[in-house]
């Protein structure tokens, strides 16, 4: 299906990645949007709010976080795609029912403009440690979507995306934007909508006396009635049958909650996305995303005018991870050197991979700022040095 | 070549929209890459503002300013907090009636105007200084071609006000000899 053009700013813009959010998430179809206002991610809230009353959509301030990832989780319910925006403490409050969108398997967008924490930290001001909290940060076991854009341009294009996956899986999908990039004003080209593919909601065609709303086929993924179709059927965040109706046991569990995850994990190849450069000769490859993978590719251009093979792995989606291409990759070099703003996060996972067939070291940032190029350059350094 | 920009003044004064305005010139009306960004105190009006534009044929990785080429200074805050990033050869513009620079580094290029004083008596609207600015640094540093400029001024101010942007515009223009 293609997007609908009254929600298509087609034309070449100058806007910053907030806006770019909003415009993306207007052309895959949002018309409901709920969310309550924090820096830095108010101006994706006040453009969405301009542009609704065009495409008829529905623009509501709510009290608060909470409220807001409920109200969208009850909007895609009444068939609507929606979203929420939020940064800092507002994406801790929505964290609850964030399980509760995994767990009604409701597509539904959240996007986090990651800034310093923690608590209230630096509300005007860059980080990127918000990242295992996508992962994992509402309670009980899931799967999670998220991509990483680097630009305006990415912004746009990868909450398009992220509409599109969250309603081919049924599942709430997340932007992690950084302050730098949300806040960056660059040239945003906004194709036409006849170009632009948009995933159609996963409709039931069940007969009205035999719909199920958790039965599934090869895809692990349930077919969605919404308000208003005419069917009865019943949703629940507690552990729930193939009718939707609350099984508390052990048999019931085994049924629901492998089948949320395995949804994830059986197409991870399907969404997870990377750029890989100069890794066929390299010692030493260079894992970072969002404005921090800008920001590495200086002191890449640096180390290899000094002679030192470097490659580069740039995480497009951050979730699902790319386990086996990092694993793949850990057998022929030196080293890996993560970049990230904060005190090691996808450092972890990369080290998980590697599983030491190689060093991983980590370029670290408490926040507040990007990394100086200086300071990469001399871990990838150390990582060329690697016995 | 990558030039870097840096604007600042009071919250109020239209900083941020000067950035937009050099941004997009560069970007959409001259095919070049630039980035702009902003920094902000938690007050809507009043406090220190700056807004930073880099500008490049190449790719623009590094998001921020190192070491500015143009500082255009619109508050005395703003002058102190960022004259100390200028490049040993670069360029100051600034509001004599808002910003006394004192002793200025040798190699520093200085161009002064009194931008607000023109934007209310020659137009009788302040509120116009930013683009009087503008005007002024794109004919001082030629940075942004003056066509992109003015193209870029028509599609980012409210529309009814373009004409009086224009003027504003060509006032600090030709304020450059």
């Amino acid at each position: 299906m293609k997007a609908d053009p009254i929600g298509v700013r087609t034309g070449t813009l100058y806007l910053d990645g907030d806006r770019a959010t909003a415009e993306g998430a207007i052309a895959a179809g949002c018309r409901f949007f709920a969310g309550y206002p924090i820096t830095p991610s108010t101006e994706c809230a006040e453009l969405i709010s301009e542009r609704f009353p065009e495409v008829g959509g529905i623009f509501i301030q709510m009290e608060d976080e909470i409220a807001s990832i409920t109200a969208i989780i009850g909007a895609a319910w009444g068939g609507a795609r929606t979203m929420t925006v939020t940064s800092g403490p507002g994406i801790s409050l929505m964290m609850e029912n964030i399980g509760l969108a995994i767990m009604l398997e409701t597509p539904c967008v959240v996007a986090n403009v990651q800034r310093g924490g923690p608590s209230t930290g630096l509300p005007t001001m860059v980080g990127q440690a918000d990242v295992m909290q996508a992962r994992w940060g509402s309670h009980g076991d899931y799967e999670i979507i998220a991509y990483s854009p680097q630009s305006p341009q990415e912004a746009f294009d990868f909450t398009i995306k992220a509409f599109n996956m969250a309603e081919r899986y049924r599942t709430p999908v997340i932007v992690l934007l950084d302050e730098c990039v949300g806040h960056m004003v660059e040239k945003v080209v906004i194709p036409p909508a006849d170009t632009i593919e948009i995933e159609p909601r996963r409709l039931t065609d069940a007969a009205k006396d035999e719909y199920l709303p958790f039965a599934y086929g090869d895809d692990l993924v349930p077919d969605m009635a919404i308000a208003g179709m005419g069917y009865r059927f019943h949703v629940t965040g507690l552990t729930h049958d193939e009718r939707g109706y609350p099984e508390m046991s052990v048999r019931c569990q085994e049924w629901l909650v492998p089948r949320l995850v395995a949804k994830i994990r059986q197409n991870a190849d399907d969404i997870i996305e990377f750029d890989e450069e100069n890794t066929d000769d390299a010692d030493v490859v260079v894992v970072s995303y969002g404005i921090s993978a800008r920001v590495s590719r200086m002191a890449i251009d640096l180390a290899r005018e000094k002679g030192i093979k470097v490659g580069f792995l740039r995480l497009r989606a951050i979730w699902p991870f790319p386990e086996k291409r990092v694993a793949e990759l850990a057998k022929k070099i030196k080293s890996y050197v993560v970049v990230e703003i904060n005190l090691g996060q996808i450092y972890y996972e990369v080290q998980r991979c590697a599983a030491g067939r190689c060093e991983t070291l980590l370029s670290p940032h408490a926040g507040g700022g990007v990394h100086d190029p200086e300071d990469i350059f001399k871990v990838i350094e150390k990582g060329a040095k690697v016995k | 070549m990558r030039r870097e920009i840096r604007i600042t003044g009071f919250g109020g004064q239209g900083v941020i929209l000067s950035g937009v305005i050099v941004g997009k010139a560069a970007s959409i009306y001259d095919n070049k890459n630039a980035t702009m960004s902003q920094a902000y105190g938690p007050e809507a009006r009043g406090s220190a503002c700056s807004t930073q534009i880099l500008v490049d044929d190449k790719e623009i990785l590094y998001p921020y300013i190192r070491k500015s080429d143009v500082l255009v200074a619109m508050s005395q805050e703003g002058f102190s907090k960022f004259v100390g990033e200028l490049k040993a050869d670069g360029v100051l513009i600034y509001d004599e009636d808002m910003v006394n620079p004192g002793e200025v580094k040798k190699g520093i290029k200085v161009y002064p105007i009194k931008a607000q004083r023109m934007a209310e008596t020659d137009l009788g609207r302040k509120i116009v200084t930013n683009i009087v600015m503008l005007g002024f640094f794109t004919a001082v540093t030629q940075a942004v071609p003056k066509e992109a400029m003015v193209e870029a001024i028509k599609t980012s101010v409210p529309k009814g006000t373009i004409d009086l942007n224009l003027k504003a515009f060509d006032l600090g223009y030709d304020a450059f000899e």
